[in-house]
């Protein structure tokens, strides 16, 4: 059919134009137009024009079409004869027949135009397979070739190794000869010098028999007198009495440097074991006790329990005490037991961190379990710390309860039965006082009596004796003559009588001026020294009203002393 | 006291005033004052003579001549009435009686570097002892020298022992061809015994600690292992590397400084003091940044006695402290720290290290390197004292006062007293 294409192909394409314009040149479709037409490019019209006029022209009308018609029924198509037989043309069915044969002439270029499609495809497909195939090809080469050169590598290597090995073997078994040797040379040498030195050994043997044989007059100790002993005492014979207290000694020296280091080794023990002991109980308080986790596998929730029980057995008795084989191995299996699990719980732990960076979810668990456990600790101190406040204030409270009832009385009339006691006992003491002060007072006034008649005998005897010496000198003076010196010894002796009669009130003033001035202070006389005492013991139990009357006592009794002194 | 040619001269240790003077028949080579300080042997090895000389009374005196069998060593018993002479070739101990002037003998000595040891009470002394090629130990009672203890110990060749401050435990170790450590309790029973490694060169230095909870034990691998008195098992190993990397340890370095001079005040001719000031070079501490590196001596292959390893231990006083040497670093002093069993500081000086002692009171530790300089060291800090004199004064020794107040310096030919000011508190 590829005749009926390449006369179609112009036909269909300018079609107004060439249905009048046949030609008969049906011949003129050979070969070489199908490789033109297989071309998608439509001719151009030059060509076109050339098409129509070879297949149908003036001459072969007739035979065109009757052409025509029998390819068109052959095809399928209905004839483009009006009837059967007649020469004339069914316009509607060619136009009909043409437009089939255009739809079919769109199909097949389509068609066409798909398959060159696929063509192309294929074709480029078949180029990169090749150059895919070509570069495997080259890597395949490549690798070989590697292969080939690891390979050698290998091979050189693990001779080289053989090598080393059966080098080191060599060095291995000579060292092993040189140790032989060695060792054989040493025996021998050993053999010679034991050889030599009993040589040297009969030699000296010799020598010592020639030196001893020499008699000992060469060997000899002058000393010009002997010397104690260090330590004063004297020498002792040697007896088998001396051998066994040697003996005793030195086993007591042994004796007591192995108690000493046994008591050294018993302390760090004793230490090793407290510090192992703290350490239990420091690893228990770290493990998290099972309540709070009820996330913990239940492996270690039995663990645990059995655990604690042990726990507080062990704690309960004094296990430092003890040093028996089996409690220190019980003490270390129980740290080790400790210890484990608390490697286990950091080793949990440190999963959970690891797992937690990894996943966001698991680490809202990861961080709310942590806080988690930080709270319920937290919570727990708290419980405690609440737990013993409480416990204190119910303490006091009940104090406070059972006081209300009996004992606050109780206690409040103690206390104030111990005022009243110790008030008591002041006003004993102070009675006492008080009586002293009169004693000592009548003592004081009954003195300062017998100090004043004292006082006034002496004066009347110097008024006495002042007058007589006064009558006398003047019965001196009547036989002599009035002098100045002795008038003036007799005005002074009449001064003085005047003076000691006229000075009283002055003196007895100034002392009580000066008392009143300095109450405590003034020591003119061993008897204020009593009331300055008194005084201040009395401004000492401070009582107010009392005070003033004490200040004034001695003062008035004082003055009425002076009085009682002067007269 | 000290001794110069054959003249004993005794002074008094505050003051150096002459005391005494005595003369001696020759030269003296070795002096050693009695424990309650009231004699001083003089032992002439030559002659095989030992004069013992009273302090108290100048004119008493004493000689004890051993004859033909030679004097090796001479030393006095710990109650300072009995002396005890060792006999050429090691034939046998004579032990002289000032009070009695009795003799008694004992044989078969041990030729080794400490073969007789008495426990730091005095009452009793060990003595090794070589019988038919087996080494033996014998525990006399110093009162009455009645033989307590007699019995053999696992070694090949004894080296030495030691006593622990305690009393109670006595250290064997081997010869250094053999590494061992044999630990004998006071009645002669093995406590235990402690061995590091079996070939290379054992054990070089031994101390005990003065609580006697720790002995030390220096070998020549450049190690010191610490045994404890509890199980006498190792309790740690102290490593002398050639470099310091620890940022923890202290090292000073002994830092030379030239002294400047001032040209303006040279006088001609000079005076002795500039003189001596011009030569002779100040030096003082540094300290010196981590990691350092220590002057490493590599030591000579084929030779006997090798200067490898820790050759000189000593505990401090008040057991915290622990001083070493590492014969292959000879310029360093190694400070450890017991409570912490650390390296604690490192001394580096310029010249060898002749001698290092521990003030008997304090934590203080006096070194000294052949220089005219002493060296002194506590956990406060580190000093460098110079010798005041004229010359040069190599102090190759020295030695402190059982008050820690002064120490005395000893060179080849002369000595010097240190007095240390007691700080007022």
């Amino acid at each position: 059919m590829g005749d009926w294409k390449t006369i179609t192909v112009p036909v269909l394409s300018s079609d107004s134009k060439n249905i009048p314009s046949y030609t008969s040149e049906r011949k003129i479709s050979p070969p070489s137009m199908n490789s033109q037409v297989l071309r998608l490019s439509l001719p151009s019209s030059k060509n076109m024009h050339s098409f129509f006029s070879a297949f149908c022209t003036e001459e072969n009308i007739e035979q065109s079409i009757s052409y025509i018609d029998r390819e068109l029924t052959t095809l399928g198509f209905p004839s483009i004869y009006a009837e059967s037989k007649g020469k004339e043309l069914n316009l509607i069915s060619i136009i009909n027949c043409m437009n089939e044969l255009l739809v079919l002439q769109h199909k097949n270029l389509r068609a066409q135009e798909e398959v060159e499609m696929q063509h192309m495809k294929l074709g480029s497909d078949m180029d990169h397979l090749q150059n895919c195939y070509a570069k495997l090809k080259e890597q395949l080469e490549l690798s070989k070739r590697e292969i080939v050169g690891l390979q050698e590598r290998d091979r050189q290597l693990q001779s080289k190794n053989r090598n080393l090995h059966q080098l080191l073997k060599n060095e291995k078994d000579e060292v092993q000869k040189l140790q032989n040797i060695i060792s054989s040379r040493a025996t021998q040498y050993n053999h010679d010098m034991k050889r030599k030195e009993r040589e040297y050994n009969k030699l000296k043997e010799r020598l010592h028999q020639l030196v001893m044989n020499k008699k000992d007059k060469k060997m000899a100790m002058e000393i010009l007198n002997c010397v104690g002993r260090a330590d004063g005492k004297r020498g002792a014979w040697r007896t088998d009495k001396t051998e066994a207290r040697n003996e005793e000694e030195m086993f007591k020296v042994l004796l007591s440097d192995y108690e000493q280091r046994q008591k050294q080794l018993l302390l760090e023990n004793a230490e090793l074991k407290k510090v192992l002991q703290q350490m239990k109980k420091d690893i228990i308080s770290l493990l998290p006790p099972q309540k709070q986790k009820p996330k913990e596998k239940s492996e270690d929730g039995l663990v645990m329990s059995d655990q604690e029980e042990d726990i507080g057995e062990l704690n309960k008795e004094n296990m430092w005490e003890l040093s028996c084989e089996t409690v220190r191995e019980q003490l270390t299996n129980s740290i080790r037991k400790q210890w484990r699990m608390l490697k286990n719980h950091v080793e949990k732990l440190d999963n959970q961190v690891s797992r937690g960076h990894s996943g966001a979810l698991n680490e809202k668990d990861v961080i709310s379990r942590e806080d988690h456990e930080l709270e319920t600790e937290k919570l727990e101190l708290e419980i405690q710390q609440c737990k013993e406040m409480i416990k204190t204030q119910q303490q006091l409270l009940q104090q406070q309860l059972t006081c209300d009832d009996d004992t606050t009385l109780l206690l409040q009339d103690c206390y104030l039965l111990e005022e009243r006691e110790r008030l008591q006992e002041e006003w004993r003491l102070f009675r006492e006082q008080k009586k002293n002060f009169e004693k000592e007072r009548k003592s004081f006034t009954e003195a300062a009596i017998r100090l004043g008649l004292e006082r006034k005998a002496f004066e009347e005897d110097r008024g006495a004796w002042l007058k007589h010496q006064f009558l006398t000198m003047t019965a001196d003076c009547k036989s002599e003559n009035a002098t100045t010196p002795s008038a003036f010894l007799r005005s002074k002796y009449l001064v003085q009588i005047m003076f000691l009669h006229s000075s009283e009130p002055d003196i007895r003033l100034v002392k009580s001026a000066s008392r009143q001035r300095k109450p405590p202070s003034v020591l003119s006389a061993p008897i204020s020294a009593e009331p300055c005492q008194t005084s201040q013991y009395i401004a000492q139990n401070s009582v107010a009203s009392e005070k003033p009357a004490a200040d004034n006592m001695p003062n008035p009794w004082v003055e009425s002393d002076d009085k009682e002194e002067t007269e | 006291a000290s001794c110069v040619q054959h003249r004993l001269v005794v002074r008094d240790a505050s003051s150096l005033q002459l005391l005494q003077l005595y003369t001696c028949l020759d030269q003296i080579q070795y002096i050693e004052w009695s424990s309650d300080s009231l004699f001083i042997l003089c032992a002439l090895y030559k002659r095989g003579i030992v004069q013992v000389w009273s302090l108290e009374q100048p004119a008493w005196h004493c000689r004890i001549d051993e004859g033909s069998a030679g004097l090796v060593a001479s030393c006095w018993s710990p109650d300072g009435r009995h002396i005890l002479n060792t006999t050429e070739f090691h034939l046998r101990i004579t032990v002289w009686s000032l009070c009695t002037k009795s003799v008694s003998y004992i044989k078969y000595p041990k030729a080794c570097q400490q073969g007789v040891v008495f426990t730091k009470d005095g009452r009793y002394m060990a003595v090794a002892e070589r019988r038919d090629c087996k080494d033996f130990i014998s525990i006399f009672v110093c009162s009455n020298w009645q033989l307590l203890r007699h019995f053999d110990t696992e070694t090949q060749d004894l080296s030495g022992i030691e006593w622990a401050p305690n009393g109670c435990v006595l250290a064997v170790w081997d010869t250094c061809l053999e590494y061992k450590v044999l630990l004998y309790s006071l009645d002669g029973r093995l406590l235990s015994s402690f061995r590091a490694y079996e070939w290379p060169l054992g054990v070089k230095s031994i101390a005990w600690s003065p609580s006697s909870q720790f002995l030390a034990i220096g070998s020549f691998d450049e190690k010191v292992r610490i045994l404890n008195h509890v199980t006498w098992k190792k309790i740690t190993e102290l490593d002398h590397p050639a470099t310091i990397a620890s940022k923890k340890t202290i090292v000073y370095k002994e830092v030379e400084k030239s002294p400047a001079v001032d040209t303006e005040r040279l006088s001609f001719p000079p005076t002795r003091e500039l003189a001596s000031s011009l030569f002779s070079t100040q030096s003082k501490y540094d300290i010196s940044q981590v990691p350092v590196s220590l002057q490493y001596v590599k030591p000579v292959a084929d030779r006997a006695n090798p200067k490898v390893g820790v050759g000189m231990l000593a505990f401090s006083a008040d057991n915290c402290f622990l001083a070493t040497k590492n014969d292959n670093i000879p310029n360093a002093v190694w400070i450890w720290d017991i409570r912490k069993l650390k390296l604690s500081v490192v001394l580096e000086q310029l010249c060898t290290i002749q001698c290092f002692q521990w003030d008997p009171c304090q934590p203080r530790l006096a070194v000294c390197t052949g220089t005219s300089r002493v060296y002194l060291w506590s956990p406060a800090g580190c000093v460098v004292v110079q010798v005041p004199g004229e010359g040069d004064f190599q102090i190759v020794s020295l030695s402190w006062h059982s008050s820690g107040d002064s120490m005395v310096l000893l060179s080849k030919d002369n000595f010097c007293v240190c007095y240390l000011e007691r700080e007022e508190v």
